[in-house]
């Protein structure tokens, strides 16, 4: 499997994003439609989609999504998965043909839970056994990649348009209370399956538009801590970072967006002091997890969405409110197009996250 | 000649429609289509309703271009001549570039408003907003002429920070009771005199008179005017030479 890192494409990219914060399921057709309307933001080199809610029916497992370049490879990985995992359910990850989309490598999909023993023996929580899992695959095992291992998540992407990549795995035919969607115009990397967006790691999901000149810093930084970056794709280490701090540090996603999307040493200096305090501290302890460079992110989680731009604002992003539906998206026409009477619109300031939790109000900074 | 744009393909028909027409245009149901009024040559005007892509008017050249809605990014990018209305907000980058013609912005602008707007020899660009501005208000400045007028904001300041980062030419007015402070060295600050407020007048009256807007009360507030700071020039910025 040819991976990324052989050449540099200059570049922008889309991204947009729906959640019902009732938790109310919709058609993932409607976040298809969204993305279809920023076409020329993306170049036909990748698209992809995270739907959240898509499993209930086998919502306590892990959803496996992998590609495979060969059936051996294949047999490979599901002999480790065998291994460390009861796989309760596998097939196939259902797929139209398509003249758009081409060259698709082998797509499956695995509901697991890991094998008790196995996780008694390793000491570690259900998430990390998981999430280490993942990464043995994706840099030990040939021809092999995990996309997607969250519960009652799952991501799908693919080389092409977003919106053909969104007909490729008939998106229209799942429901859940959130979904996200990427249109790629890669800037550093040929563009390959497994390097669209949404890069994924347990229940987190990112899509990005930007380009953050901080990579190699971040990427060294987050690999002490037993992450493997294997794409050189900027997005994989933010997904890792938000990983780190929300998972295994405990931040909360406010003061992840402080730690990443850091104020300046001049605004903090303006601030009272117990909040000065306080960003003080994050930009010292954390300093190595600064982003730096345009970025606009959705991130996704187990139970919301985060939206967050960087600093200087080099990336646009628009956020609206229609009754339990919060709309996100690189464009405010991308909005329009899911709901034309929107009640209430608003850009967030460079650093300023939104964050929307099921069954509660809409974070503001 | 109206013109629905569900029923044109992309933004080259549409704005294939728009060049070759000999009437005005009025553009329904826009939503993204980009670059709509490309270079759009003076005696037409277009209106669109919806939501314009980015860089609606982009190049402009003596148009005039009408939104009832919100636009989006760049809008009036490199625009030399004419006038684009907008009765709604602004995104990013509003009037990047541009060195001729006029901007009225009826609701708020996004980040960065004109961004690198320059003067050229007789040109001289105008952008009025009507409400607030976001962050680097007139980034890069280095002529003609940027009016915020905080309509709404009147317990805020009706901008964000550093603005006029890496000004080196241009007027940017506020108008606001509060104080504005931790401006770029580069940048400096006075309560508008009344000659300076004669400067930017005609525009207030224009803009009054397009939205419908009370104008006694936009004439006799309070304006701050920022300029170059010729005391702090940026020699010693980037080398000590």
């Amino acid at each position: 499997m040819l991976r990324e890192g052989e050449f540099r494409i200059p570049s922008g990219c889309a991204i947009s994003g729906v959640i019902d914060k009732t938790g109310k399921r919709f058609s993932g057709g409607t976040i298809v439609d969204s993305i279809a309307v920023m076409r020329e933001r993306s170049n036909g080199l990748g698209g992809g989609f995270a739907g959240y809610g898509i499993y209930p029916e086998y919502k306590d497992y892990y959803a496996l999504h992998v590609f495979y370049d060969t059936q051996k490879s294949k047999a490979e990985c599901e002999d480790f998965l065998d291994r460390h995992f009861d796989i309760i359910n596998l097939s196939k990850i259902p797929t139209a043909k398509i003249k758009e989309i081409t060259d698709e490598p082998l797509i499956w999909r695995y509901f697991v839970t890991p094998l008790p023993t196995k996780l008694a023996e390793s000491q570690m929580e259900e998430s990390e056994f998981t999430a280490r899992c993942v990464f043995r695959i994706n840099t030990q095992f040939d021809g092999v990649y995990v996309f997607s291992s969250g519960k009652n998540m799952g991501v799908f992407k693919a080389v092409g348009f977003p919106e053909d990549v969104g007909r490729f795995y008939r998106l229209e035919e799942y429901e859940g209370w959130c979904f996200t969607a990427h249109g790629r115009y890669p800037t550093n990397t040929p563009g390959w399956w497994g390097g669209a967006h949404p890069f994924a790691l347990l229940g987190y999901s990112v899509v990005h538009n930007g380009e953050i000149s901080s990579y190699d810093a971040n990427r060294r930084n987050i690999e002490m801590f037993g992450y493997k970056c294997t794409l050189q794709t900027d997005t994989e280490v933010i997904t890792y970072i938000i990983d780190y701090l929300h998972r295994k540090k405990g931040l909360t996603l406010t003061e992840i967006s402080s730690v990443i999307a850091a104020p300046f040493w001049q605004e903090i200096r303006a601030m009272e002091p117990e909040i000065r305090q306080k960003h003080e501290y994050l930009r010292t302890m954390f300093s190595a997890q600064l982003i730096t460079g345009p970025f606009s992110i959705l991130v996704g989680f187990d139970g919301g969405l985060m939206a967050l731009n960087d600093r200087l604002k080099l990336r646009s992003m628009v956020v609206a409110e229609k009754g339990s539906k919060v709309f996100i998206s690189s464009e405010e026409a991308a909005i329009r197009v899911m709901e034309p009477e929107i009640e209430k619109i608003w850009s967030p300031r460079g650093g300023e996250p939104v964050i929307i939790k099921l069954n509660d109000e809409v974070v503001r900074g | 000649m109206n013109v629905s744009a569900l029923k044109v393909g992309g933004f080259m028909e549409l704005n294939e429609k728009i060049r070759s027409a000999d009437s005005d245009v009025h553009i329904t149901d826009c939503c993204g289509q980009r670059f709509m009024g490309t270079a759009l040559a003076k005696g037409k005007k277009l209106t669109i309703t919806g939501t314009p892509g980015n860089a609606a008017g982009a190049y402009l050249n003596g148009g005039v271009i009408e939104v009832i809605g919100n636009v989006q990014d760049a809008v009036g990018d490199t625009m030399n001549l004419g006038k684009i209305i907008v009765h709604g907000n602004a995104g990013d980058a509003l009037g990047y570039a541009m060195r001729g013609g006029n901007i009225f912005i009826r609701g708020n602008a996004g980040y960065r408003a004109g961004v690198h707007m320059k003067a050229y020899k007789d040109l001289k660009p105008v952008i009025v907003i009507g409400g607030s501005a976001g962050s680097f208000l007139g980034e890069y400045l280095a002529g003609g002429l940027l009016v915020v007028l905080g309509i709404g904001a009147e317990e805020t300041l009706p901008v964000g920070n550093f603005i006029g980062t890496g000004m080196h030419g241009g007027e940017i007015f506020i108008r606001t009771k509060k104080k504005i402070a931790d401006l770029p060295a580069q940048v400096a600050v006075n309560a508008a005199t009344q000659d300076d407020l004669a400067r930017i007048k005609p525009h207030i009256m224009e803009f009054a008179e397009l939205f419908e807007v009370e104008l006694e009360s936009l004439l006799e507030d309070n304006y701050y005017i920022l300029t170059p700071n010729t005391q702090n020039p940026y020699h010693l910025m980037y080398v000590a030479n």
